[in-house]
């Protein structure tokens, strides 16, 4: 019962928080909307007993992501109204069709795996965590090196790109240089 | 009033669906961002349901990878956006077409 409404509870926010998101016309408005419905879809993992995914989903998404974005939006002009495409009917048509072949294949899906098996089942008495480390660092130990190559080549990358001349601040200098540079970049 | 597999796997269709509208209807690249976001998550909600009704792991594990994944898109991802913003200053998919013929 306790499962039921904490299900029927989240799934109602999280659809609100993600329309709104999809939907507002500021782009603050929809950063917001979209860090509560991360939040929010982190709560189904910890129903799901996927405790430890829950915690990820919290710390890396509404903690880095959320944040990264934040600080992101600082270099655009978000307090203009975000410019709207008129939606074609074509678009309409692919949406729907789309969605409904979605909806098809989730209905039929657990008829066709009834004999699905578990590969790496889930230990007996001991924690998410532990389950998540055994299991992380046997099977999957390739996998996990790769990330974080991965992440680390993000990182480097993001740096070099939107690192550019930061060296130079534009508040601690004089009024005359700071104007020079203004005017490279807009002739640049 | 049980909760099954079913009901994840719909309320999972639902951001997807939401996701994919955000992606077909912005014009703004940091608003289709967003959506890209939403679409990841949604897939997130899939896997963990699918590890949690079957005892396994696995769904878990790939659920890992794609916040992993997620983060490195946004860094490089946000990254280019800055640098085209401060040389366009515009992020909008329309000042994009500059191969147009």
């Amino acid at each position: 019962m306790f499962e039921a409404v904490a299900f029927y509870l989240f799934a109602f926010l999280t659809i609100t928080m993600f329309y709104i998101t999809v939907t507002t016309q500021q782009a603050l408005y929809a950063l917001t909307a979209l860090a509560a419905g991360m939040i929010f879809i982190s709560a189904f993992f910890f129903i799901l007993g996927a405790d430890f995914l829950g915690v990820v989903q919290i710390i890396v998404y509404t903690g880095a992501v959320m944040a990264l974005y934040a600080f992101g939006m600082m270099f655009f002009d978000t307090t203009r109204d975000v410019v709207e495409k008129r939606t074609s009917p074509q678009m309409i048509f692919g949406m729907s069709t789309l969605a409904a072949i979605l909806v098809v294949a989730i209905f039929v899906a657990p008829i066709v795996s009834d004999n699905i098996t578990a590969f790496y089942p889930v230990v007996e008495g001991v924690g998410n965590s532990q389950q998540i480390g055994l299991v992380l660092f046997t099977k999957y130990l390739v996998p996990f090196e790769v990330a974080a190559i991965m992440l680390l080549v993000a990182m480097v990358a993001g740096i070099v790109l939107a690192g550019k001349k930061m060296d130079r601040s534009l508040t601690l200098m004089d009024c005359d240089d700071a104007e020079t540079i203004l005017q490279e970049n807009k002739e640049s | 009033m049980e909760i099954t597999l079913n009901h994840y796997l719909v309320l999972s269709t639902i951001l997807f669906a939401i996701g994919l509208i955000g992606v077909m209807r912005r014009k703004n690249l940091l608003m289709l961002f967003f959506a890209t976001e939403i679409l990841l998550n949604s897939v997130n909600i899939g896997f963990a349901a699918i590890s949690h009704y079957y005892g396994d792991l696995t769904g878990q594990m790939f659920a890992f990878f794609i916040i992993a994944i997620a983060a490195s898109e946004v860094a490089v991802g946000l990254g280019l956006l800055v640098l085209w913003y401060k040389r366009n200053g515009s992020i909008d998919l329309d000042m994009m077409s500059t191969m147009k013929g």
